[in-house]
């Protein structure tokens, strides 16, 4: 097992920077950063020669790459363009933790980040749990009941939940639960943000902040999950070790549960680990709509303003999470189902 | 007289009998598949919508800005209402489905076309070609689709002019959703076309047709390819589906197609401003993706249980 560890972990080092080359190169095609850099007025030529060269992107694209990897502190460079290297470079690369500098808010984006991902992770893992609570619910419930009004009316609403773009339902979910409530004089809920600005961050504005968003994103996923289940837990009761749990007379909900459910989520962990590494993503989509502080909406302004390291920074960062749930995933299906060895 | 009727009868009692073809078994099983008849018809509704009602209203009408009637509610002359320029939204919807139904299935021949040919490369001639496609594709599949298709739509905006085609002019920017689209979502297939190829190229056809010098280009694309077919039409079909979505996607965040072409994505992105005191700017074009991308799905689904019954979720 530890070989088979160490085996996948070295494998996964060239799988990063492959990916890491891909989205480098990706990123420096994608416009000038500058361009958006002193915000509303222009900058002068001058100007943005020395910035050119400050940043470094001056220099060819794989010297970029080099110092966005391994950082420059062990070569001068020439700031001052006079043709003579005479400043100590000072960044420290990727790989010793230094992930560099926001162009647009000059400083670290490691701080950024940091500051960004709790937010992300609070939303996130509360709609996976809310996901999964439901369709697991959903998703059983009509396998044992299969062909049931129950299981027709879910089978129907699943299909219309994942044709659905996300957008257009929490645009609903706000015209509902926010504007008409209001108009109602019902309890309404906050579109916009994580707390009341006039209240403060506190725990209560937050949960009730997290509403909508999170709905919005669980009935999407809840569709999908709660179908994928459901085809788990029916190819599952279909086999004789269920008949002989019946036969030797044991209770349905010890076989539904005990010997069913367990067999049937196996399949469940390896969405379950695929989807995990993603959440760490945030939604771009629900979170600018529900102006969530949270990564995907970092993201995205990045992406507006060609900000690359922090775009490199958040996509580093998922990549990394992907390819070690990846195998994460792989080591829990051995605990799980003991029939598997890597070996 | 009687010698002739029944010879006809046996006749009809063998042609009965008769072993049905696998097209005409997978016909049946679609037939019988109630979910997948009522996608088709729903498609082949929404389809008639958009290209029916470019009869009636002219491109040039949906395009045409009116400042005197902007955001109009929906009356008898505006069905679904106007939106901020004062364009009708009916109209726009019939252009903007063209539109988004064209970005759906060219985005799908792009990724089926990369798909086949990365799959089927790899899986034949295998060995080092093999590993660096699939790290490659490996690569692209660990990075979150929306996040690729935001930077390359914002790498490629702008580079391609507005063309004319057929006496019409399109806004360079849907050929680049359309590649950016098809190249981002190319990877389940080409996984999938990879093992089947895995599994055949060893079998005795593929023996057979290379002792007899058959090439190799011959061997990859007639001899193996047809027998993923099924995989690829199942997964062809929802992808166009995830396409539309995808569209609606890049485009509501303002970085898809550009105005004034329209597609029920573009019209949306305006959508958020417009929530509470016009909300038939963004419940039409909504309801519209969801009726196609929801028909796409249903019909997807009844493929793969008539051409595919293995393979089920």
């Amino acid at each position: 097992m530890a070989r088979y560890i160490i085996r996948r972990l070295l494998q996964a080092i060239p799988l990063l920077l492959i990916i890491s080359v891909v989205l480098f190169v990706l990123m420096n095609a994608m416009g000038d950063p500058l361009a958006s850099f002193g915000g509303r007025r222009r900058i002068r030529s001058s100007d943005r020669e020395r910035l050119t060269r400050q940043l470094g992107l001056d220099k060819p694209i794989a010297v970029q790459y080099a110092v966005w990897l391994i950082g420059n502190d062990w070569m001068d460079i020439d700031l001052d363009d006079d043709g003579v290297p005479d400043t100590k470079g000072t960044r420290l690369g990727i790989l010793r933790g230094d992930w560099g500098q926001s162009f647009m808010e000059k400083r670290p984006v490691s701080e950024i980040i940091a500051e960004r991902l709790p937010n992300t992770l609070m939303l996130m893992l509360t709609t996976e749990v809310v996901i999964l609570v439901f369709s697991l619910f959903i998703g059983i419930y009509s396998a044992i009941r299969q062909y049931s009004l129950f299981d027709h009316v879910f089978t129907g609403l699943s299909f219309i939940g994942y044709s659905m773009p996300i957008f257009w339902l929490a645009l609903i979910m706000m015209f509902v639960f926010a504007v008409y409530f209001k108009k109602w004089g019902l309890p309404y809920f906050p579109t916009v943000g994580m707390y009341d600005l006039a209240v403060g961050k506190t725990i209560p504005q937050v949960v009730w902040h997290m509403v909508l968003p999170v709905t919005t994103m669980s009935i999407m996923s809840i569709a999908g999950y709660s179908r994928f289940i459901r085809a788990n837990m029916l190819e599952v009761i279909g086999q004789d070790y269920i008949r002989t749990a019946r036969s030797k007379g044991l209770p349905e909900r010890v076989i539904l549960l005990g010997h069913a459910l367990k067999n049937a989520s196996l399949p469940l962990v390896t969405i379950v680990g695929m989807d995990l590494p993603i959440l760490l993503g945030g939604a771009v989509v629900t979170e600018s709509i529900f102006a969530w502080p949270g990564m995907g909406r970092l993201f995205w302004n990045a992406a507006q303003d060609t900000d690359i390291p922090v775009l490199m920074g958040v996509l580093t960062l998922i990549s990394i999470a992907v390819v070690m749930f990846q195998i994460i995933t792989d080591i829990t299906y051995t605990f799980l189902d003991p029939r598997i060895r890597y070996d | 007289m009687a010698v002739a009727e029944a010879t006809a009868e046996t006749q009809a009692a063998v042609s009965e009998r008769r072993a049905w073809t696998p097209t005409q078994m997978a016909w049946r099983r679609f037939r019988r598949h109630k979910m997948a008849m009522f996608g088709a018809c729903l498609l082949i509704l929404i389809v008639l919508y958009v290209i029916g009602g470019s009869l009636v209203y002219s491109e040039k009408y949906a395009n045409r800005n009116d400042l005197s009637i902007t955001l109009s509610p929906p009356s008898r002359e505006h069905p679904f209402g106007t939106d901020g320029t004062g364009r009708d939204i009916l109209a726009r919807t019939i252009y903007g489905g063209q539109i988004s139904i064209i970005i759906g299935v060219c985005a799908v021949i792009v990724s089926v076309i990369v798909g086949v040919l990365v799959g089927s490369i790899a899986g034949y001639y295998g060995g080092p070609i093999d590993a660096v496609l699939m790290r490659f594709t490996e690569a692209m599949f660990n990075i979150p689709q929306l996040f690729l298709l935001i930077l390359l739509s914002k790498l490629l905006s702008g580079k391609v002019p507005t063309f004319k085609l057929l006496g019409r002019s399109f806004s360079g920017s849907v050929i680049v959703i359309i590649v950016v689209i098809g190249l981002t979502s190319w990877m389940y297939l080409a996984r999938i076309v990879r093992a089947t190829y895995l599994s055949l190229k060893e079998q005795e056809f593929v023996t057979a047709a290379r002792c007899i010098g058959t090439p190799n280009s011959f061997i990859i694309f007639r001899h193996i390819l047809p027998n993923s077919m099924a995989s690829v039409i199942v997964s062809g079909t929802l992808g166009v589906a995830a396409a539309i979505l995808n569209e609606a996607y890049v485009s509501f965040l303002g970085v898809g197609v550009q105005a004034p072409t329209a597609t029920w994505g573009n019209m949306l992105d305006q959508a958020y401003h417009h929530l509470e005191s016009e909300p038939w700017m963004w419940i039409f074009p909504g309801l519209f993706i969801l009726l196609t991308v929801l028909s796409i799905n249903f019909l997807g689904d009844g493929l793969r249980d008539a051409l595919d019954p293995k393979t089920r979720i």
